[in-house]
């Protein structure tokens, strides 16, 4: 019977694990805006090098 | 405005039409030189993707000029309640600013290290309507990068009282990490409870005794962090004799976890703690579903957002920024175009030109001379002028209406739910102690036992949870109407509300768009040159002359010069056109005029004047015809009777019409009428109306741009949703019936829990069940009712 003992202090060490890292990600800010980093993933990021190429991709009316 | 604007071009950068201006660039079109301007600052640094992720996602830059506007922020008192950080070589600051609306803005204002150099990053937050900047002060000044901000299109809106809202910050943190430890004792512990679930008769008491000590492990952190907060606030509302609805709360959980505790300790049973820490976890959302729905509506401002921070001061032939609190009667000040004029002073320059539209919702303005008395809260339009400081920023017209005694009223608004909770306390202990008694007359040993679970099963979460859901899902509806409401209690004031008033200008009527009608005679080709001639001045009456006109082709006068105060004079295809004052134009006015008159005159002609009437809003009258079978209505107006007849087609016979009323008139009627008795709501628009809006129960401020509201109100409407007012009280009427048969419901659950209770027979697993079960049933019922009526009010 002993190893229910042993298997629900692992579980509860496991969920403390996912607790802590709630704990983490709250106390960093993740969770105090939720809109705008759903939004930023989104943006590619140019490299300045083929400036030229992407003027052109950029202005689609342009072409 | 209307449907002819079609046919214009909009603007590629803000998609305004293109109607006064029309600039070709690189095969794009603009309103203004501002738009180019922006285009071209993204082209030069690669940054037009702003244009792919939205079409027009710009900020019109029409009659922008900031060009010693963020003077002040040099100023190194400012800059320190500004910044919150500062080193040598880092600055951090946080700017709100309104204008952020679409992914672009986003991208852009996250770009802005691109634009310029010294700015190191910048983080946009979209809820908050904040971007936060790190920058490098030895390469680039605070001002720069406002002015930055400024020309790309996003203004931030500077106000030194606005950095204090850490707190609520954390406070919002603090809710999450509670919420979380709940839901991770309660999972935990209902796990641990299954062998009692299925009714697990032969388990080895060993392992039964270390299940119950682990719940109670984990059940000590929902009571003592989780919980903590029901504790503060009940204990600080019986330190000031007041039941609130968070004594019986605490009065459950502590008698939950007393009574577990004591049947743990004694190994009489497996105790109640999986329904306690349900219940934090189920209170806690219902608390974060409250703090969400605040958090995208909050609009607490300070009045004095509305008066520029800093202002220029003369003195001893120098000039000198300081910050308007800093101002002394008799000291000299200068204001500029469009500045706002800080505090009541005496003019010393020649004339002033005097934009009240801030103060008074009217279009026209009003022409000062030396020497004469100028309110607070006007803006000067024109030339830059000096002023004498009669009263100190503290006393002027607008803060003095704005601290009159009724401002101040500290009286506490009892909510609903906190009348229900002081009577539902006394009726629990009422009952328990009853329970008791009876126990004691007939079976001691089972007395304790009935006793905590009448406590257990009559703590009110479900009560607690019907009024946040309902209101807060009624007061999201409206937002997405755009009746913004400061607080849920404005809802509830609703329901008790006999009376409505209504202001005329830019309520009933519409504030800038107004019919314009040119009385005399005009060919086509000397419209086009009048349109040409008012196009190009910024005033209001000019633009709406413009509007109205919309000629077929666009002529640039040759000559122009705007004569402040008085009227034009432009030179457009060799004629020479005027318009402005009667004296101006040389034409004659009559005696009495009631109206706002633009006269004109061609070649020295006198040809007649424009008026601007009055333009209703569209279906207003829906609204009052749903208004008018649950309220008394009045209407309450700034101008003079020529709008009556048009007023009396819209209101029911007998509605009381009050003209010419004056700020403090039109609070003391609201007064007057409360005094009678009346629950007074009042619709009005302009700080002018502030004191009256103040006054009234629910106070709710009509306004074409949500940005500019009125922070004396309860509410903002946006002007177009006006027609909708009617319904909108509807649903605030029905909130309460789906508030009152959320109580039902849980009354209910309560009546079948106390007689399980009362008779001794609540066992843990009854509880576990029916706790949460009345949680979950009036949190949808709330959520579904109100839903559903407001869709079949078609909201």
């Amino acid at each position: 019977m002993s190893v229910i003992v042993m298997l629900i202090i692992i579980g509860v060490v496991v969920a403390g694990g996912f607790l802590a890292a709630f704990f983490w990600a709250v106390r960093s800010g993740q969770y105090d805006d939720t809109v705008s980093p759903s939004v930023r993933m989104l943006f590619d990021d140019k490299k300045p090098e083929n400036k030229e190429v992407d003027k052109k991709e950029n202005n689609p009316e342009d072409s | 405005m209307s449907s002819t604007h079609e046919n214009i071009t909009p603007c590629y950068h803000c998609g305004e039409p293109c109607e006064e201006e029309l600039i070709e660039y690189d095969n794009k079109t603009f309103c203004c030189q501002g738009c180019k301007m922006v285009y071209e600052i993204l082209q030069e640094n690669d940054l037009c993707n702003y244009y792919d992720l939205q079409q027009s996602p710009g900020i019109t830059l029409k009659n922008r000029d900031f060009k010693e506007k963020f003077a002040y922020l040099d100023n190194e008192d400012i800059q320190q309640q500004l910044l919150s950080y500062a080193s040598d070589t880092l600055n951090k600051v946080v700017f709100y600013v309104p204008a952020i609306h679409c992914s672009s803005c986003i991208w852009l204002l996250e770009h802005l290290d691109t634009l310029r150099p010294g700015i190191v990053r910048s983080r946009v937050n979209f809820v908050r309507k904040e971007v936060s900047i790190d920058f490098d002060p030895r390469q680039i000044s605070l001002k720069t990068v406002v002015e930055l901000l400024a020309t790309v299109g996003y203004e931030p809106e500077i106000n030194l009282e606005s950095h204090s809202d850490n707190k609520k910050h954390r406070s919002q943190r603090r809710l999450m990490l509670q919420i979380g430890l709940a839901g991770f004792s309660f999972g935990n512990i209902m796990l641990l409870s299954f062998p009692e679930y299925l009714g697990f008769e032969g388990l080895n008491p060993e392992l039964q005794r270390f299940f119950s000590w682990a719940s109670l492990a984990l059940s000590l952190p929902v009571v003592f962090f989780s919980a903590l907060d029901y504790f503060i606030s009940a204990w600080k509302g019986l330190r000031q004799r007041y039941m609130n609805i968070d004594v019986p709360i605490v009065l459950g959980i502590l008698t939950l976890f007393g009574r577990s505790l004591y049947d743990i300790l004694t190994a009489s049973g497996p105790g109640y703690l999986d329904s306690l820490s349900g219940l934090v976890f189920f209170l806690l959302i219902g608390k974060w579903v409250q703090s969400k729905t605040y958090e995208s509506l909050s609009f607490e401002r300070n009045y004095k957002s509305y008066f520029p921070l800093a202002v220029h001061r003369l003195q001893n032939g120098r000039k000198e920024v300081v910050q308007i609190t800093e101002l002394q009667a008799g000291d000299l000040i200068e204001v500029r175009n469009r500045e706002v004029i800080p505090a009541d002073a005496e003019l010393l320059s020649e004339q002033a030109n005097i934009d009240y539209s801030f103060v008074t919702g009217e279009a026209a303005t009003v022409i000062k001379s030396r020497g004469e008395h100028i309110y607070a809260g006007g803006r000067q339009i024109g030339h830059p002028v000096q002023l004498k400081i009669v009263k100190a920023v503290s006393q002027s017209y607008l803060t003095q209406l704005w601290n009159t005694d009724t401002f101040e009223e500290t009286t506490r608004y009892d909510s609903l739910i906190d009348r229900i909770s002081k009577y539902f306390t006394v009726v629990v202990l009422l009952i328990a102690a009853l329970t008791g008694l009876w126990w004691y007359l007939h079976d001691p040993s089972l007395l304790l036992n009935a006793v905590t679970a009448v406590l257990i099963v009559a703590c009110p979460c479900a009560l607690s949870l019907a009024t946040p859901f309902t209101l807060g899902n009624a007061m999201a509806i409206l937002g997405r109407h755009k009746l913004y409401l400061k607080h849920m209690n404005v809802l509830e004031k609703i329901w008790y509300i006999t009376t409505v008033v209504f202001d005329k200008t830019g309520t009933l009527t519409r504030g800038s768009s107004g019919h314009v009608h040119f009385h005399g005679r005009l060919s086509a080709d000397e419209k086009i040159l009048v349109a040409a001639a008012a196009a190009a001045s910024t005033h209001p009456l000019s633009r709406q002359i413009a509007a109205e006109l919309l000629p077929a082709q666009t002529l640039q006068p040759t000559r122009f010069h705007e004569h402040e105060g008085q009227g034009l004079e432009a030179e457009v295809s060799g004629r020479i056109i005027r318009l402005g004052s009667a004296a101006w134009t040389g034409a004659t006015p009559p005696d009495n005029n009631r109206q706002t008159r633009v006269y004109l005159s061609i070649d020295d002609q006198p040809r007649g004047y424009f008026t601007f009437g009055n333009v209703y809003r569209q279906h207003i009258e829906q609204a009052i015809a749903t208004m008018q079978k649950h309220y008394r209505l009045v209407v309450l107006s700034g101008d003079n009777e020529g709008e009556r007849a048009n007023l009396e087609k819209i209101f029911p016979a007998n509605t009381p019409m009050v003209f010419g009323q004056e700020p403090a008139g039109k609070l003391a009627y609201i007064r007057q009428l409360q005094q009678n008795g009346e629950q007074v709501m009042m619709f009005g628009d302009g700080l002018n109306d502030a004191g009256a809006l103040r006054q009234a129960d629910v106070g709710i401020a009509v306004a074409e741009d949500v940005s500019a509201f009125t922070p004396a109100s309860d509410a903002i409407l946006f002007g177009g949703s006006m027609p909708l007012a009617g319904r909108f009280l509807q649903l605030a009427r029905l909130s309460r019936l789906v508030i009152y048969s959320a109580f039902a419901i849980s009354f209910l659950y309560n009546v079948i829990g106390l007689s399980f209770a009362v008779s001794g027979r609540l066992t843990p697993l009854f509880a576990a069940i029916l706790m949460p079960l009345s949680s979950i049933t009036v949190v949808a019922f709330a959520t579904f009712a109100i839903r559903g009526l407001a869709r079949k009010l078609k909201l």
